[in-house]
């Protein structure tokens, strides 16, 4: 077991330090470069003086070069300036950050709140009306461009109705949670109608799967109530290939979480990495999407230990019982 | 005696049995019908999508304008049925390099198992999780001329589809590899492919000959469940202005146009959602039939 962990995070490592290159080397061929905008914005630069302020930020150096030098950077804590904000590359990241987590958590939780017992619910009689719908609900679900439902849900509460504030956020601090909740309803409402079609289906797909099982038929022989059945025997196995699934999810949740604070303005992730990719900001673009590399690294890593944790039956590093 | 039931009418039968799929089937044969005809309605109507008139904006459902005209005074339904042209030709191209590359990556892996079976199955696991959308933002943002592209072929239309294609195709191939590999583990291990190895038939041979053939249910699966994804995804990165650019429409940038006048116009952000919204369930649908007619196992 943690010889597994062990190696999966090792894994995980390796894959970060390849995407951390393959990011760097994409940045480097966005439009522009920053010695470009500042001689646009001072014509007195002269073509000299842009080849030494080049040299002097190792512009010139091959890719490699300025690749090592930037991990040797970031090694020792130091991930630089971001050239938009004029602020150290975390300070900047971190309201943005914040933001993106707090519409994240809740989004998750909801989701599972109500994605879990739906498809535990289908899953009873496959075939039967219930089933029937929610899984003509879960297509929805899975089928809707989620800019889209964000957009929908501005006509009706905010066009139509005039309930909620059509996007941004609250102005200042000190504003109350009723004031913040309004602005954050449309967005979760949003994220967790997108997000609960999928984690139904997985969840259903499982039960029924578990199901078929010998000892479930045995239970049912035995006389154990339904109930008991689906959630006592049925739902611990179900869980298990559903829980893998979720984590691998997250990157999906985390580019949702961006389309929706596209669409109701936020401030968060979504916007950072956008405005860091078109105003050249390479320091703050480079770890804005590192870190959302981690995170779904990490979600994954997460991923593989509930799974062992669910299920005692499996057991890694070669031997087999 | 019953009549003989040929393979293929049991196949066709066990699709029609599921009545959604046959509705899907039929309604993007209708919309693929109309969004190919766009040019015919633009005579019809004598309007083109291009053509602004500012003393007709907002124009609500006439006779001239089916659907009313947008914030420039052009003819909704006519770019309704471009846009659809644009996401519908996207959509199926990518999702064929996608099954392409999927079903090599798949066949290799289910095929030489081993080592090169773990390393794959890493990459398409690295792949799925990933986060997709900042990484597509990066690649269609990526300035072309850096990789040494002439700047005129860099600018010409074509090229920008071209673009979204193979950028969307580099995120959507895992399906197909993770189907066909499955599909390949299983096949491996029929008489007929260890008779092939046993007579020294070259892996070049036994696939081309023995595998591939049988995988084709699997790709067609495969790759009708990824075209509304993929669908999905283009109009994302149009709506978010990185996909095909205005003026040409797609119904990922009509909403995006849409969203900006939403207070005075609300039903021109209906239009392009809900299309969308039928083309990519309809996939779904007709992917989940095809999957129960051909007997395709998933593999999730």
């Amino acid at each position: 077991m943690i010889k597994f962990l062990f190696s999966r995070s090792i894994q995980g490592m390796v894959l970060l330090l390849i995407m951390s290159f393959v990011i760097y080397a994409l940045i480097g061929l966005m439009p522009g470069d920053p010695i470009d905008l500042m001689i646009s914005a001072n014509p007195r630069i002269s073509s000299e003086d842009a080849a030494r302020l080049r040299a002097l930020q190792g512009l010139d150096q091959p890719l490699m070069t300025r690749y090592l030098n930037w991990l040797t950077n970031a090694f020792s804590g130091d991930f630089g300036y971001s050239r938009l904000m004029a602020k150290p590359v975390f300070e900047a990241l971190q309201p943005a950050l914040m933001r993106t987590f707090q519409l994240m958590g809740v989004v998750f939780v909801l989701s599972l709140v109500i994605a879990l017992p739906l498809g535990v619910l289908a899953s009873r009689r496959p075939g039967s009306k219930t089933d029937y719908t929610i899984n003509l609900l879960a297509f929805a679900g899975i089928s809707i461009p989620p800019f889209w439902l964000a957009i929908l849900l501005i006509i009706l509460f905010s066009v139509t109705l005039g309930w909620l504030p059509a996007g941004g956020v609250p102005i200042g601090d000190g504003q109350g949670f009723l004031k913040t909740a309004q602005y954050f309803i449309m967005p979760v409402m949003a994220l967790t109608l997108a997000n609960i079609g999928g984690h139904t289906r997985y969840m259903r797909a499982s039960m029924i799967e578990t199901l078929k099982n010998d000892y479930i038929r045995t239970a049912k022989a035995k006389g154990v109530p339904e109930k008991k059945i689906l959630l006592h025997h049925a739902l611990r196995n179900a869980l298990i290939p559903v829980v893998t699934i979720i984590a691998l999810d997250f990157g999906n949740i985390f580019s949702g979480a961006l389309i929706t604070e596209t669409v109701f303005s936020i401030p968060g992730m979504g916007k950072l990495i956008y405005d860091a990719i078109i105003g050249n900001d390479f320091n703050l673009a480079l770890v804005a999407l590192l870190f959302a590399t981690v995170l779904t690294i990490a979600a994954n890593f997460i991923a593989d230990i509930c799974y062992v944790a669910l299920d005692s039956r499996i057991s890694y590093g070669g031997q087999k019982q | 005696m019953t009549a003989p039931l040929s393979v293929h009418g049991n196949l066709k039968s066990r699709f029609f049995r599921h009545s959604l799929a046959s509705i899907s089937l039929f309604i993007l044969a209708v919309l693929i019908v109309l969004s190919l005809s766009a040019p015919l309605f633009e005579w019809i109507l004598s309007v083109d999508m291009q053509s602004t008139n500012l003393f007709q904006r907002f124009q609500p459902p006439s006779f001239a304008h089916p659907l009313g005209t947008d914030e420039l005074g052009r003819d909704t339904f006519v770019r309704l049925l471009l846009g659809g042209r644009v996401s519908l030709i996207v959509g199926l191209s990518a999702a064929i390099t996608a099954a392409v590359i999927g079903t090599f990556v798949g066949l290799i892996a289910g095929y030489f198992g081993g080592w090169v079976d773990d390393l794959l199955m890493r990459l398409t696991d690295s792949v799925i999780a990933l986060p997709f959308l900042p990484l597509l933002i990066v690649l269609a943002a990526m300035d072309l001329t850096k990789l040494g592209l002439p700047q005129a072929l860099v600018e010409n239309d074509n090229i920008s589809l071209l673009r979204i294609v193979v950028i969307i195709s580099l995120v959507g191939w895992t399906t197909a590899a993770r189907l066909v590999r499955g599909r390949t583990l299983a096949l491996r291990s029929e008489l007929f492919v260890k008779a092939a190895v046993a007579l020294g038939a070259s892996p070049v041979t036994i696939i081309g000959r023995h595998i591939l053939p049988n995988l084709s249910s699997t790709i067609i699966v495969a790759t009708t469940l990824s075209t509304g994804n993929i669908i999905l995804l283009e109009s994302v990165l149009s709506f978010l202005g990185l996909g095909i650019q205005p003026p040409w429409p797609s119904w990922g940038n009509l909403l995006t146009n849409a969203q900006e006048t939403i207070w005075q116009s609300p039903e021109l952000a209906f239009y392009p959602g809900i299309l969308i919204f039928v083309t990519v369930i309809a996939f779904n649908f007709l992917g989940d039939g095809l999957q129960d007619a051909l007997d395709v196992k998933s593999v999730r």
